[in-house]
């Protein structure tokens, strides 16, 4: 790695099964965007990849390989051509490839044929930024890092003809009602659901912070601390709505009004600082209707 | 049907999790349905689950839903209560060696003070009994306890500082906790402990569990020292 980006770090679909012990699974913000990279280089869905923040970086391959690059569009040329975005391509031992800055959403995601070699912790490759966990030591990549790639197994998959910019629409988010949806005044419910939000610059993979209009909730009302589903929409006591996102607290005390819902979940991790964004209630049957909408498009991929 | 389920709840809590609550409030009764519930999730993990999140009185249950939905996760979980027997938890008592002094604990005096108390009395007051460990969550390895004496109450800071180191004891409201890794915190901090509460390369990671009894001991500066030179050998 020849220049990091404003922030880089390895990611898989997630650390799971350890949530009892205070750990989220963190993973790609964008998973769609990294299943589907994945699986263009031939790569199981699951395998690392390089998850990029509003701006890329330089890269200088030792060996030739294939590779993909998937997400938002951040201009990327491999020596002074342009490279597609959601399709593999080759790459020459030498050649250097360079991811500029978005031209669209947060984030892109950089996969290579075989997936990169690092040791896996408690099961997963994902870096939990806020923890130091996973990863490349825990942390961001930063200007000489090295990374290895697993020895190639698959074959490419010929280049998709799906238009993947169309499943990126960000200005409307679906969430279904929140655990305690009924601790916030009616007039708050409407409010919270005809306003429009700007995501603060104060966001990260922990959480979104939305500023917009205030929700107060019902007077003397305390949640006793719970477990906290990826996406939910909490409510703390300045009433300004968080989104907790995939390296969020296991557990938490504020009142949750909404929860985003799965089919969602990729269009929140391409949420960029003072976006801004509306929320639209849909019933769980819409929601699981949504998530397998998209499943039938990564199946479509894999086959 | 097990009686573990009698007074359950079960909220969607979003369309890839399900909350399983035990009544309306934070009790010993609760928390050993949480545990138990915990365990037997645990053990065999169905197929489908990827998380589980214990708290005070419920277990939020994350699952992939091209694998499974609401109602299945529901079922199972119904019948893993059913079909297994009640078996004793392990008791283990953790004993948390603490050095509370005012560079470790740069919050003992000002908690002395809101309490009305000398500080060798806030420490001996915080040593006297065992705390429950309700569940882990926050951060990797925190530890949620009860039963710290109300005495000790004190209000948390009203800026939170940026950084709390790992090991700290504090006290927040009515809680007692140890930051487990280094984060950002608001609670009162009275010591710190040399022992380390998380650690990814180990097995199991944390230090403590569900349903553990902590009981904090205190330590001089020279222990605390000897005890962090011990940790970093392992």
């Amino acid at each position: 790695m020849l220049e990091p980006g404003f922030l880089t770090s390895i990611q898989d679909l997630g650390r799971f099964g350890y949530a009892h012990l205070g750990v989220s699974a963190s993973g790609a913000a964008d998973s769609f965007a990294l299943r589907i990279g994945n699986l263009l280089v031939g790569n199981k869905e699951d395998a690392a990849g390089l998850e990029m923040t509003l701006t890329g970086g330089l890269y200088e391959f030792d060996e030739p390989c294939s590779v993909a690059i998937t997400g938002s569009h951040f201009s990327p040329r491999l020596d002074s051509s342009e490279v597609p975005m959601w399709g593999a391509f080759n790459v020459a031992a030498g050649q250097r490839l360079k991811i500029g800055a978005t031209q669209e959403g947060a984030r892109c995601y950089l996969c290579v044929q075989g997936g990169f070699d690092l040791p896996l912790t408690l099961g997963s490759y994902s870096t939990h930024l806020m923890t130091s966990l996973g990863g490349c030591s825990g942390r961001a990549l930063k200007k000489g890092d090295v990374l290895n790639v697993h020895s190639k197994a698959f074959a490419l998959v010929e280049t998709p003809s799906e238009n993947f910019s169309s499943w990126y629409q960000r200005d409307v988010l679906s969430v279904t009602a929140g655990l305690q949806e009924d601790f916030f005044f009616k007039e708050e419910i409407k409010l919270f659901y005809s306003s429009s939000y700007e995501v603060s610059e104060d966001s990260n993979r922990m959480g979104l912070r939305l500023l917009g209009p205030q929700l107060k909730h019902l007077a003397g009302r305390e949640i006793i601390t719970e477990g906290a589903p990826l996406g939910a929409v909490q409510v703390p006591q300045s009433g300004k709505p968080i989104i907790l996102f995939v390296e969020h607290q296991t557990t938490g005390g504020y009142p949750k009004i909404a929860n985003i819902i799965s089919a969602d979940m990729h269009r929140v991790g391409q949420l960029r600082p003072r976006d801004v964004v509306k929320f639209r209630k849909v019933s769980l049957e819409e929601a699981r209707a949504a998530f397998l909408d998209r499943e039938r498009l990564v199946n479509s991929i894999r086959q | 049907m097990d009686d573990l389920f009698s007074s359950a709840l079960f909220f969607p809590a979003s369309d890839n999790s399900l909350l399983v609550q035990f009544g309306k409030s934070i009790s010993v009764e609760a928390h050993s349905r949480v545990a138990r519930l915990t365990d037997l999730v645990l053990a065999d993990m169905p197929k489908g689950f990827l998380n589980v999140h214990p708290a005070y009185n419920s277990v939020l249950v994350s699952f992939d839903p091209s694998q499974t939905d609401h109602s299945s996760v529901e079922k199972v979980i119904r019948n893993i209560a059913g079909n297994n027997p009640s078996f004793p938890r392990e008791e283990r008592v953790v004993t948390i060696p603490t050095c509370y002094n005012s560079e470790f604990g740069p919050d003992l005096t000002d908690v002395a003070r809101h309490c009305g108390l000398s500080e060798d009395e806030v420490i001996r007051t915080h040593t006297a009994d065992d705390y429950l460990v309700y569940f882990l969550g926050f951060t990797p390895g925190f530890p949620y306890m009860g039963g710290m004496p109300t005495k000790l109450t004190t209000p948390r800071l009203g800026t939170p500082r940026r950084q709390v180191a790992a090991g700290s004891v504090a006290i927040g409201g009515s809680q007692t906790g140890i930051y487990s890794v280094d984060s950002p915190g608001g609670w009162r901090i009275i010591g710190r402990t040399p022992l380390m509460l998380f650690d990814a390369n180990l097995d199991p990671p944390t230090l403590l569990r569900l349903g553990d009894h902590v009981r904090f001991k205190a330590i001089s500066l020279a222990e605390f020292e000897k005890n962090s030179i011990g940790e970093q050998k392992l």
